[in-house]
C-alpha cells in the first residue's frame, strides 16, 4: 500500500488555480488519471473492501475496482484488460471502475511494449478474475453453510440454486475479507465469455471527447515550475558556454540549471544540456532561446546520413555473420536476381511529446506523474538518477498521447526528477516537438541485400538475405556494433519462404545516435525488403504476385529456425504454443486477396500490391490499391488488411489498431525520414518530418479478423510491417517502376 | 498585463505577456488542459480552439489576439459532453490515444457549422490541418458524416 500523501481533488483544483495565477475552473468531467486517484491502496474509496489479488478490489458498495497495470497509449488496454478480468469475475461492466496502477513489481511485467499486454497476460488476467470469483463463491457458501460446489457466480452475484439464495458481490465483502485468497481457479469456457471477444466501447471515451483525459503533459502541482531543456544537437556532446543572465532576464524565468553530462553508453540517462525553469511553459521556452549555448559536439559530431548510407550499403554488399544456414545458398543458379533495400531513421513522434512532472519531498522521496510505457524502468531510472532507493519513488502513470516505443525510455522522467531535486520545486518537463524529433531514440537506418537464384523452371532455389543496421544494443553497450539477440528475430531468421537453400546474415554498423525501438521495430524494414523482393521475383518469373507469394510461402508447416542453426526466442513465448505457422500466413494472404478482389480489372494506372508478415505472434496480410495522380504523387485509394491474432479480446480495438497501423505504415512509406548532418538531426517538426494527414488517408481501410481459438498474439504492432511492401508492390503493378528505398518522397512520389 | 476575454462563456482576466501564445495562456494560466500542444507551429492542429467562432491554432495566436473576444475550448463545447460531434465520436469509438481529438473535434464542429452536409472532399480539406498519429482518419470521416446525417 502506498504511503504517499494525497491531496483531495477539490484541493488539487484549488491549488492548481493558485499556482497558475489565473482563474480556477472546475472540471466538468471526471478525469481518467488525476493525481489524487493514482496511488494504489485497497479500501481507498469505501469503508470495507476485499482485494483477492493486486488487480482486483471489491468494495462493499458493490463496485469492482480493476487495476490496469499496463499503460494506455491508444491501443485500448484500459478497456480490454478489464474486459478479461471482469469476464472471469462475472462482474457487471457497469459496476467496474478502472484504476491506473502505479509502477510496482507486485503487478508483474508492466513494460507496455512488444504488443505483449494481452498475449503475455491473458491467462494472468483471467486468473485474477477467476480467483476473485471463486473467493466470492467461497464467501457465499460459508455465509449460507452450503458447499461451494452448489453455488455459482453470475452477473455480479453468487447464487445457490437449491435454496434460491443470492448475494451481490458487495454484500459478500465482509465475509470474504477473512477468507483465504485462492491462487488458481478454473477458467470459463470460451462459449460462456461475456466480454472477451466483444467490441466494448472505450472506457475513456468521455475523457477523450471532452478534454478530460489527463496526459503526462497535463499534470499540474502546486508551486510547480515548467522546464524547457536545450540539448546538444549531436548526441553525447557537452556544453562549452551559455548565457545564463540572458535567460534569467526573460520574464517568468526562475532558475537556470546545467544538466548532468550524458553517459556513454546512453542508457536512459539524462543527456546533458541546460534547463530553464519558469512559471509557465512559454517563459521557459523563451528563456531557453536566450541561452545561446555553445557546444562541443563530441564523438558523434560528424555523423552525416549521406556518407553513412554509402557505408551501410557497402557493408550490406559484403559477406557478414551467418545467422541461419539451410543447404547451400551459393550454388549456381540458372538465373540470379539481386537488390539492395534501404530505409532511413525514423522518429516515433507521438502527438504528445515526452512530458513528466516530479516532486521531491523533504524526506528525499520522489513522486512522478508521467506518460510512461514502462513505469518500473522509470522507477529504477529515477532512483538511480537521484541516488535513492526505488521504494522512495512513486511512478504515477498518466494517459499517453501515443507511445510507439518512445515512451518506453524514461530519460525525460529522469530529467524531471533531477530538476525537481535541484530546484527544490515540483517541476514539469515538456519536450517541444523539435526536442522530440531531434533528441529521441531513433528507429535504426537499414540497408539490406537480397539475392535469389532461380532454376531453369523459375523455381527459387537459393535465397540470401543480409541485413545491416545500427543495433538497439548500442544504446546500452559501447561494444555493440552488430545486431544481436531479439533484434535478429524480428522478421529475419523466421523467414517463411519455402526455399531449399537459404542463408541469412548480418553485419557491423556503428551507431551515432541513440537507437531505440519504434512500433514493430526491425520488422518494419525486414518486411519491406522481404516482401518487396519476393514481389520482384514474381515479375522476374512472370507470375501473378499473389500466386507467387503463396508459392513462396509453400505448404502449411511449422518453421523452427533452430533447425537451420538460428536462435529464435519467438517474442518471448513458447514456440510449441505459438509456432511459426506458414499455413496461417497463407490463410491471411488468401483472405486479404479475396477481400480486395485480387485479379479484378482495374482502371488504367491503378495497381494492387500484396504483402504478408508474421510478427509478435500474429499474422497480417495487406493489399493496397494505388495510382499516381496528375501531380505525380502516389495516391493510396483503398487498403485491405487481415489479421490472425488468435483469440481476440476486443475486436473493435483490433480493427482500430489495423486502421491505425495502416496510416502509421503509410507515413513511413510516403514521408518518414530522419537524417543527420554534423551530428545533429536535420528535421524538427511536422513540416520537415511530415506524416499522413486525412487528405492522404485511403477512402477506406477494410479490416478482417480471422476467427481463431489459438492463444492470443500481439495486435498493436503486427499491422505495420506489411504496409510499406504492399504499397511499393502496388506502385510497381501500377507503373512498372520498382522502389527499393523509403520513403517514397525521395522519389518525388509524396 | 491583464488580458480580458470570454473563455467558454465566462469572463476571464489573465495576467499574461501579450505575446504568450493563447495555448499556454489557456493551459498554464487558466488551467484548462483539454487543449493540447503538438507542434507549436500551427502544423498539427492539436491546439485548435474557436476564437469568435473561427477554428484557430492556439499555439500560434498570441493571447492578445483574444482580447475582448470569445474563446471556446473543448471544455466549453458542451455542458455534459453531449455535443453531437462528441456523441458521434464516442459512438464510433474514433479515439485511440485521444490526445489529438480535442483539436479534431473543434475542427469538425467548425466544419459542420459552416458546411452542415460536408462531402469527403470537404472533410479532407477542413480537417487536413489536424494530424492524428494513431491514424483515426477513416473513423473521423464516418463520425462527421454521421453527425451530418443525424442533423438533417
Amino acid at each position: 500500500m502506498s504511503s504517499v500523501k494525497k491531496i483531495s481533488r477539490r484541493e488539487f483544483m484549488k491549488r492548481t488555480g493558485q499556482a497558475g495565477g489565473g482563474l480556477v475552473f472546475a472540471l466538468t468531467f471526471a478525469s481518467a488519471c488525476q493525481p489524487d486517484e493514482q496511488a494504489i491502496g485497497p479500501a481507498k474509496k469505501a469503508a470495507a473492501s476485499v482485494a483477492p489479488n493486486v488487480y482486483v478490489n471489491i468494495r462493499n458498495d458493490g463496485i469492482v475496482e480493476i487495476y490496469c497495470h499496463r499503460s494506455e497509449m491508444g491501443q485500448g488496454i484500459r478497456t480490454s484488460l478489464p474486459q478479461v478480468i471482469a469476464d472471469e469475475l462475472e462482474a457487471d461492466w457497469d459496476k467496474v471502475e478502472v484504476i491506473q496502477a502505479i509502477g510496482h513489481e507486485k503487478y508483474g511485467d508492466q513494460n507496455t511494449d512488444g504488443s505483449t499486454s494481452i498475449r503475455q497476460h491473458f491467462d494472468l488476467l483471467r486468473n485474477a478474475g477467476a480467483t476473485a470469483r471463486d473467493m466470492m463463491i467461497a464467501a457465499a457458501a460459508s455465509l449460507w453453510g452450503v458447499p461451494a460446489s452448489e453455488c455459482s457466480a453470475r452477473e455480479h452475484a453468487v447464487h445457490h440454486a437449491a435454496s434460491g439464495k443470492s448475494a451481490g458481490y458487495g454484500e459478500l465483502v465482509d465475509t470474504a475479507k477473512d477468507m483465504p485468497q485462492p491462487e488458481t481457479a478454473a477458467f470459463k469456457a470460451r462459449e460462456d465469455y461475456r466480454y472477451i471477444g466483444k467490441p466494448m466501447d472505450t472506457i475513456d471515451g468521455m475523457a477523450f471527447t471532452t478534454g478530460g483525459g489527463m496526459y503526462g503533459i497535463d499534470t499540474v502541482l502546486p508551486d510547480m515550475l515548467y522546464a524547457s531543456i536545450e540539448r546538444c544537437p549531436a548526441f553525447g556532446g557537452t556544453v562549452k558556454a551559455y548565457d545564463e543572465a540572458a535567460a534569467r532576464a526573460v520574464a517568468g524565468v526562475i532558475n537556470v540549471l546545467r544538466m548532468p553530462e550524458p553517459t556513454s553508453p546512453a542508457f536512459f540517462n539524462i543527456q546533458g544540456g541546460v534547463a530553464v525553469l519558469a512559471t509557465n511553459t512559454w517563459s521557459a521556452a523563451e528563456g531557453r532561446k536566450a541561452l545561446a549555448v555553445e557546444w562541443d559536439r563530441g564523438a558523434n559530431g560528424a555523423y552525416d546520413s549521406e556518407s553513412y548510407k554509402k557505408k551501410l550499403v557497402d557493408s550490406a554488399s559484403a559477406p557478414g555473420t551467418t545467422l541461419l544456414n539451410r543447404g547451400d545458398a551459393d550454388i549456381a543458379a540458372a538465373k540470379t536476381h539481386e537488390a539492395i533495400y534501404y530505409a532511413p531513421h525514423l522518429s516515433q513522434a507521438p502527438m504528445e511529446p515526452p512530458a513528466a512532472t516530479a516532486r521531491v519531498n523533504a524526506d528525499g522521496s520522489c513522486e512522478v506523474w508521467a506518460c510512461t510505457q514502462d513505469p518500473q524502468t522509470a522507477r529504477d531510472t529515477v532512483a538511480a538518477t537521484l541516488g535513492i532507493d526505488k521504494e522512495q519513488v512513486t511512478i504515477n502513470v498518466t494517459l499517453l498521447g501515443g507511445g510507439f516505443g518512445r515512451k518506453s525510455k524514461p530519460d525525460f522522467i529522469a530529467e524531471a526528477a533531477w530538476l525537481a531535486r535541484e530546484s527544490g520545486k515540483p517541476v514539469k518537463v515538456t519536450w517541444s516537438r523539435e526536442d522530440d524529433i531531434r533528441h529521441g531514440y531513433l528507429h535504426a537506418v537499414s540497408a539490406q541485400y537480397f539475392r535469389a537464384g532461380l532454376d531453369a523452371d523459375g523455381n527459387t532455389q537459393t535465397w540470401l538475405h543480409r541485413t545491416c543496421y545500427p543495433t538497439i544494443f548500442s544504446t546500452f553497450s559501447n561494444d555493440a556494433k552488430q545486431a544481436t539477440g531479439f533484434e535478429l528475430t524480428l522478421g529475419l531468421v523466421d523467414n517463411p519462404w519455402n526455399v531449399p537453400n537459404m542463408r541469412v546474415e548480418t553485419c557491423e554498423a556503428e551507431a551515432h545516435v541513440r537507437i531505440g525501438w519504434l512500433r514493430s521495430v526491425c520488422n518494419v524494414f525486414h518486411a519491406f525488403g522481404n516482401c518487396g523482393f519476393v514481389d520482384e521475383l514474381a515479375h522476374v518469373k512472370g507470375e501473378d504476385p499473389k500466386d507467387h507469394l503463396l508459392k513462396m510461402i509453400g505448404p502449411a508447416r511449422k518453421i523452427d529456425p533452430a533447425a537451420d542453426g538460428a536462435e529464435y526466442p519467438n517474442y518471448g513465448q513458447d514456440l510449441a504454443q505459438h509456432p511459426v505457422d506458414t499455413g496461417r500466413l497463407a490463410d491471411v494472404a488468401e483472405k486479404v486477396a479475396a477481400m480486395a478482389g485480387w485479379g479484378r480489372d482495374l482502371p488504367k494506372g491503378r495497381g494492387l500490391g500484396i504483402a504478408v508478415h508474421r510478427s509478435f505472434l500474429s499474422y497480417v496480410g495487406v493489399v493496397a490499391e494505388v495510382s499516381v495522380n496528375d501531380n505525380g504523387k502516389l495516391v493510396v485509394h483503398e487498403v485491405w488488411t487481415c489479421i490472425d491474432a488468435g483469440t481476440v479480446v476486443n475486436p473493435d480495438r483490433v480493427h482500430a489498431q489495423m486502421e491505425g497501423a495502416t496510416i502509421f505504415g503509410m507515413s513511413l512509406t510516403l514521408h518518414g525520414e530522419i537524417t543527420a548532418k554534423d551530428g545533429g538531426i536535420v528535421q524538427g517538426n511536422f513540416d520537415t518530418y511530415p506524416m499522413v494527414r486525412i487528405n492522404e488517408a485511403p477512402t477506406a481501410i477494410h479490416s478482417h479478423i480471422m476467427e481463431s481459438d489459438a492463444p492470443p498474439g500481439g495486435v498493436g504492432e503486427p499491422g505495420v510491417p506489411p504496409v510499406a511492401p504492399a504499397i511499393v508492390n502496388a506502385y510497381f503493378a501500377a507503373t512498372g517502376k520498382r522502389v527499393r528505398e523509403l520513403p517514397l518522397r525521395k522519389a518525388g512520389l509524396a | 498585463m491583464a488580458i480580458d476575454f470570454e473563455l467558454n462563456g465566462k469572463a476571464v482576466s489573465l495576467d499574461a505577456d501579450p505575446a504568450m501564445p493563447l495555448l499556454w495562456a489557456i493551459r498554464d494560466l487558466a488551467g484548462l488542459t483539454g487543449t493540447k500542444y503538438g507542434c507549436g507551429k500551427a502544423l498539427c492542429g492539436a491546439c485548435t480552439v474557436h476564437i469568435n467562432g473561427q477554428p484557430m491554432r492556439s499555439c500560434s495566436v498570441p493571447v492578445s489576439a483574444a482580447a475582448d473576444g470569445k474563446v471556446t475550448t473543448i471544455e466549453g463545447l458542451s455542458e455534459n459532453g453531449d455535443h453531437p460531434v462528441q456523441v458521434a465520436w464516442r459512438e464510433l469509438n474514433v479515439a485511440q490515444c485521444g490526445y489529438c481529438q480535442s483539436g479534431q473535434i473543434m475542427s469538425a464542429v467548425a466544419l459542420l457549422e459552416r458546411t452542415p452536409k460536408p462531402t469527403d472532399a470537404d472533410i479532407d480539406s477542413a480537417m487536413s490541418g489536424n494530424i492524428c498519429r494513431c491514424g483515426t482518419y477513416t473513423r473521423i470521416r464516418k463520425a462527421i458524416h454521421r453527425v451530418a446525417e443525424d442533423q438533417s
